[in-house]
């Protein structure tokens, strides 16, 4: 396996030194967090980068928070394995810890973050759908300045986003949500473990006394250029009862919505037809009355 | 570049100075010569490179050196108690956990990270735990025979 070429480390305690060093040693740099994605790059792809701003030394980049209205901040730096443990975020969405535990293996989650891999934009980020599911928000930073864009807006293209080369994804914003809201994400692969999506689909949904939805989102990963939010089969969804066949309806729906390509995987018409299948999975398991899986056995089972 | 990096490794503080693109498996096999740990597949597929970092199981084929000043790192050099072999080790052996012994030393650090969180693992989450490491000889049934009964061994040492 190819080996790095020599580059220059920084590690700025800072997120305006971080920028700093990039609009002072220009192109030819870039921003380093866990590193999985970087480094393989790096062997795989033949990335030449002159040197990296690693971003591990800023202490405010690895925190989860929550604010006094209830949301809940994700530092950047948050490892997919911290966002899978976290006792706060399974007791509140456990979909998205769900998520996170698809990513890789667990030596692959100690290092990878959440802000990494939403700023490598790759369309079948385990995470990015469950984030969408949940109305996330990306805090950018620049050198003193802040903006602060929806998730689902972030995404340009497969491996763009709406970042500026100096601008930095500094933490991931939960808004606050109805203690009722439940969720699903179901994971479709070739293999269990280690392997990337064909599809990945994310469910939030709040019902209320006569379980009547009130509240959804249906959001899908890896059959789009980005992760996307499938707006006309949530339509369906809104103020019915989730009945099968309004999960099976708007499964359809999702299937015409999404955009997916033929790849190694899997071809585009099987990806469609598994939007189908596993958004209305995703549907029903969320409206179920046992929809917290309590193992990866039960969760691993729940797919099919 | 060169770059100054103070360590603990295994137990031992170190300082040493190595390129900041030098990757932790090569300064770990080629400079400092701790050669238990392998390379796989290079890319954070098959866990054969697991090492532990600041207490924590990584890829060290995926680690740039210039990032480690500061941490804390085990390997498979320490897993032994000092001159006896870890249970997990002997398990290993006694249960025939190792045909080629490639992945070995990853399946041990693994096995070790999943028995400090969990002593009493199902047989699901033993699979779980080592779904990032790899066995090319497929020798799973063993492996993870021996992984019981490294927690049954642990779980008694610790009522003796």
């Amino acid at each position: 396996m190819k080996r790095p070429e020599p580059l220059e480390i920084y590690q700025p305690t800072s997120v305006n030194e971080a920028c700093q060093i990039i609009k002072q040693s220009g192109p030819g740099g870039h921003f380093l967090a866990g590193g999985t994605d970087l480094v393989i790059a790096i062997k795989e792809k033949g990335w030449v980068p002159r040197y990296v701003v690693d971003l591990k030394r800023i202490p405010s980049l690895s925190e989860i928070l929550t604010n006094s209205d209830g949301s809940l901040v994700l530092g950047a730096l948050t490892t997919m394995r911290e966002i899978e443990i976290s006792p706060l975020i399974r007791d509140r969405y456990p979909f998205l810890a769900q998520s996170a535990a698809e990513v890789g293996s667990i030596q692959i989650r100690h290092r990878a973050t959440i802000g990494g891999n939403m700023a490598n934009a790759t369309p079948s980020a385990d995470v990015a759908p469950a984030l969408i599911a949940l109305d996330a928000k990306a805090k950018i930073s620049g050198e003193n300045s802040e903006r602060i864009v929806a998730l689902e807006k972030f995404f340009v293209g497969p491996g763009k986003t709406v970042m500026k080369p100096d601008e930095i994804l500094t933490a991931l914003i939960i808004p606050p949500h109805p203690a009722t809201l439940r969720g699903e994400y179901i994971k479709f692969s070739p293999r269990e473990m280690m392997d990337l999506a064909y599809v990945g689909v994310a469910v939030a949904l709040a019902m209320d006394e006569r379980k009547k939805v009130k509240h959804v989102r249906i959001a899908l990963g890896a059959v789009a250029p980005i992760p996307m939010r499938a707006r006309k089969a949530e339509a369906i969804v809104l103020d019915q009862i989730l009945s099968e066949e309004i999960a099976e309806q708007a499964g359809g729906e999702a299937a015409k919505e999404c955009s997916p390509i033929s790849d190694v995987r899997s071809s585009a018409d099987y990806r469609r037809e598994m939007v189908r299948v596993n958004t209305k999975r995703a549907l029903l398991n969320a409206a179920s009355e046992h929809w917290r899986p309590t193992s990866w056995v039960e969760r691993r089972d729940r797919r099919y | 570049m060169k770059k100054k990096i103070q360590l603990t490794l295994n137990g031992k503080k170190t300082i040493l100075e190595a390129p900041a693109h030098r990757l932790l498996l090569d300064l770990l096999r080629d400079e400092i010569g701790l050669t238990g740990t392998k390379e796989g597949c290079g890319t954070g597929d098959c866990g054969a490179c697991t090492v532990f970092l600041n207490g924590k199981p990584v890829n060290s084929c995926l680690i740039l050196s210039g990032e480690l000043d500061g941490a804390e790192l085990v390997t498979i050099e320490g897993l032994k108690i000092g001159p006896e072999l870890h249970p997990i080790q002997k398990a290993f052996i006694q249960d025939g956990g190792a045909q080629c012994g490639y992945c070995t030393p990853g399946m041990l650090m693994m096995a070790k990270a999943l028995l400090d969180e969990n002593p009493n693992p199902t047989e699901e989450e033993i699979r779980f735990a080592l779904s990032g490491n790899l066995c090319r000889c497929t020798g799973y049934a063993k492996i993870i025979q021996a992984v019981q009964d490294a927690a049954k061994e642990i779980r008694q040492a610790a009522r003796r």
